[in-house]
């Protein structure tokens, strides 16, 4: 009786200590975690931006412009219109180019295609872009997010 | 050794027992048959890691990190520093070199049966230095801060993102940030030269350590030779002097190449530039971006780069394992599936890596 009462009077201590170390690593290393986890920077949410003049930018070319802190693609179709997406390809985030030998929108990182509406046509991308509205004011051309 | 030499030495030797420590090293010896060439790869792992610090020392005494000082700083060291030129172009090539010298050297470990008991913990510590030469290479492409590192880094760490729950999260921390900036340089750039050297070290010694413990691995063909029948050959002077000599090449041909073919810095990362066609990552990941390029956008409900990253995690723990699931078979030695494994993985890497480099 007297050594069992004396081995579970010294379980429970090593359960205490026990515990106690666990509470310690913890108290450690939940520091760190939130230490090496970096603030969320509060963006300024872009809805529009001025790219530049009609005349800045030839039928059958596409530019890459600012849009907040992410990259933007216009194209100017050989007709003239313009069209918007955003530039950052949906499969591991690459920056997409205008290809005028192509007639589509490509990456150069994994060969993934986007037809002139976005639209993911082969390679590995699962989503097509997203697209931009471009509002023509006067000979201004302003890129604005829908919603 | 003259008097002063003498009195040097028993001063050590009274100190710290160094008697004991020569005379194990002087009995050292070396299996001698003809698979023994494979022995030097491990050694020159070594000699080209040894150069990577010295030569990445260097380079820290005029690298500056930052999104506006990376770039600036290496075409400083380049075009500016004397010599600036040749110490970053070895430490370039070196570092491909020393992948290439780990990925031979684990090979023939594997094909020669060396991991078996006694040395499981031997494999499995050179297997942890592997993904961390591999970590190395990573970490430190970005440095320079130009284009190819910028998309390479932001595809490679893009794959984290694809983790179920925690990729979100972990991303941010990997990047520091949502993006590849400079806070992901700052964090790549602590990584290179403060955390990896330190846990590298420390792996690579009980590597060592383990080997001093337990001697080269004998080839499993000699278990039925009578004890007469097996070569050795000394450790101290025959196999040393070999190896240094093979450190002499080595540093020979990447002075040559350093010299000839200098590692080009190319253009300042642009984070509003689209991506440069023919984008590729290093060589030594080729086999993995081919399987990911290949994977269809969804497999089974899970994400494509998800599929790739849990199939590559799955297939690199069953390999450190392999010395514990590895059996001996009832005749003895061979474990022919054992060799087909290998070769398989090897051909597969090796096609991979080929297909990489002709398709687009």
């Amino acid at each position: 009786m007297n050594s069992d009462f004396k081995r579970s009077r010294r379980d429970f201590l090593s359960y205490i200590l026990g515990f106690g170390f666990l509470g310690w690593l913890v108290s450690v290393l939940y520091p760190i975690f939130r230490y090496i986890n970096p603030p969320k920077m509060p963006e300024a949410k872009v809805k529009s931006v001025k790219v530049g003049k009609i005349d800045d930018f030839k039928p059958g070319t596409g530019t890459i412009f600012k849009f907040g802190s992410k990259p933007g693609l216009l194209i100017r179709l050989e007709t003239g219109e313009f069209r918007a997406f955003s530039a950052v390809c949906t499969h591991l985030d690459c920056t997409v180019q205008y290809r005028s030998d192509m007639k589509a929108i490509w990456c150069a990182c994994h060969n993934g295609k986007y037809d002139l509406n976005g639209r993911n046509i082969s390679g590995p991308p699962p989503r097509p872009l997203e697209a931009f509205r471009v509002v023509i004011k006067g000979d201004e051309i302003y890129i604005t997010k829908e919603g | 050794m003259g008097v002063l030499g003498e009195k040097f030495f028993n001063w050590f030797d009274e100190r710290y027992k160094i008697r004991s420590f020569i005379e194990f090293m002087s009995h050292k010896t070396v299996p001698w048959h003809r698979h023994s060439i494979w022995y030097y790869f491990g050694g020159v792992s070594l000699f080209l890691f040894i150069i990577q610090v010295v030569t990445g020392i260097l380079l820290l005494l005029y690298y500056r990190v930052g999104e506006d000082s990376s770039y600036e700083s290496v075409q400083f060291i380049v075009s500016k520093v004397k010599f600036g030129w040749l110490i970053r172009s070895i430490h370039s090539w070196s570092a491909n070199l020393m992948i290439l010298a780990v990925f031979i050297h684990m090979f023939s470990v594997y094909f020669t049966k060396a991991y078996r008991k006694p040395r499981e913990l031997t494999w499995v510590t050179g297997f942890l230095l592997l993904i961390f030469s591999l970590t190395f290479g990573f970490s430190g492409y970005l440095l320079p801060w130009n284009e190819l590192a910028f998309f390479a880094t932001k595809v490679g760490t893009e794959i984290i993102g694809s983790i179920p729950v925690i990729g979100k999260e972990l991303l941010r921390i990997v990047r520091g940030g949502e993006d590849v900036t400079g806070a992901t340089l700052a964090r790549f750039f602590g990584l290179h030269v403060a955390i990896l050297p330190g846990i590298f070290t420390v792996i690579l010694f009980l590597h060592l350590l383990f080997i001093q413990i337990q001697g080269m691995s004998e080839p499993p063909e000699w278990e039925k030779l009578p004890p007469e029948k097996r070569k050795y050959i000394p450790f101290f002077p025959n196999f040393l002097l070999r190896d240094l000599l093979l450190w002499l090449i080595i540093l020979n041909i990447l002075a040559i190449l350093a010299v000839f073919f200098p590692w080009e810095l190319g253009k300042k990362a642009d984070p509003f530039a689209p991506a440069p066609a023919g984008i590729k990552p290093e060589w030594y990941f080729l086999f993995m971006y081919q399987t990911l390029k290949l994977l269809p956008a969804k497999v089974l409900f899970i994400e494509g780069e998800f599929f790739g990253l849990l199939i590559f995690t799955v297939a690199g723990i069953l390999w450190m394992l392999v010395p514990f699931w590895d059996v001996k078979t009832d005749k003895g030695y061979r474990n022919r599936l054992i060799n087909y494994i290998g070769l398989f993985v090897l051909i597969y890497m090796l096609t991979m890596t080929i297909l990489g480099y002709v398709l687009d």
